[in-house]
């Protein structure tokens, strides 16, 4: 039994000479249903709020909340992104147990554009807090002769965020598929349920690692 | 024997063996941190926020080996 690589992109359709993949069209539907709710509960705020705007701005709380407390300071430059990482995550590493569909963050370059994201935006984040100069400095902390090192671990930590979310996520599914094969009816639930609970963890330590990265950039610690 | 076997159990060794000292590590760490919150309940938001990264930082090791089998089972630059 051998299935279709989990590197290699499965090409669902082709848009003119652009082909499209499923984890795009998962992508876009993740976007569209995350546009709607917000749309929905936020369309006419209200001091005494709706239920769905209640939900909302429990939700955002929370996460800034979180934020705060890892960063150590207002959470609120940094909230939209991550906020909107943990959400994008949640969503796409739950869209598993809709039937057909297959969670985007299970081929590899999903994971991988969060990553670049991720990389990008905490360099963004410590050069507009402490400067070029200051920021730079942080790479020869301890000692200069430490620089090389330094940067490497700037890669390999980003490398690390794609493949831990990527390696649980395509190996959660071809679990499932596996299983499936075995015992078709009732045995795959309790795995399914079981993808839940790892989906859940994984979107909140890619998230988690997004923020203690970002805050050790702004505030030049280390982590 | 050809590439394609060697690969297949490369990749099986890579995965059982790297798993190893990584599933050892996590069970130390879950054991301290689960002292830790016996003895200060209090502290339980912010050591398992701890304990989350460090887990992620522990896992990374068996991640690793997992994109060594990968890339043996589906991107071997041996078999043609």
């Amino acid at each position: 039994m051998m299935h279709e690589s989990p590197i290699a992109a499965d090409i669902w359709f082709h848009l003119g000479p652009v082909p499209i993949s499923t984890a795009v069209v998962t992508t876009w539907a993740i976007i569209c249903l995350l546009v709607l709710i917000s749309w929905l509960g936020m369309r006419r705020p209200q001091v005494h709020p709706s239920r769905l705007q209640m939900m909302l701005e429990i939700v955002v709380e929370a996460i800034a909340t979180q934020i705060e407390q890892v960063v150590g300071r207002n959470s609120q430059p940094y909230l939209p992104l991550l906020a909107t990482l943990f959400l994008y995550l949640v969503f796409a590493n739950l869209s598993a147990v809709v039937p057909g569909a297959k969670p985007p963050t299970g081929h590899v370059e999903t994971p991988a554009a969060l990553a670049a994201i991720v990389f990008l935006s905490v360099h963004y984040f410590g050069v507009r807090t402490q400067g070029l100069r200051s920021y730079l400095a942080h790479y020869t902390r301890p000692n200069l002769l430490l620089l090389p090192l330094n940067v490497l671990s700037e890669v390999t930590r980003t490398f690390s965020l794609m493949v831990r979310l990527f390696g649980n996520m395509m190996s959660h599914e071809f679990m499932l598929a596996i299983v499936a094969f075995l015992a078709g009816l009732l045995l795959p639930i309790p795995f399914l349920l079981l993808g839940v609970l790892i989906g859940l963890i994984q979107a909140y330590i890619f998230t988690i690692l997004a923020t203690v990265f970002v805050g050790a950039a702004v505030t030049g610690r280390e982590n | 024997m050809t590439i394609e076997m060697f690969s297949i159990i490369g990749a099986a060794i890579a995965v059982s063996f790297g798993a190893i000292g990584p599933a050892l590590g996590e069970g130390r760490a879950v054991a301290a941190a689960m002292d830790a919150i016996a003895r200060q309940p209090e502290a339980a938001g912010t050591l398992s926020r701890t304990l989350f990264v460090g887990l992620a930082m522990i896992e990374t090791m068996a991640i690793y080996c997992l994109v060594i089998a990968l890339l043996l089972l589906y991107a071997n630059p041996f078999a043609g």
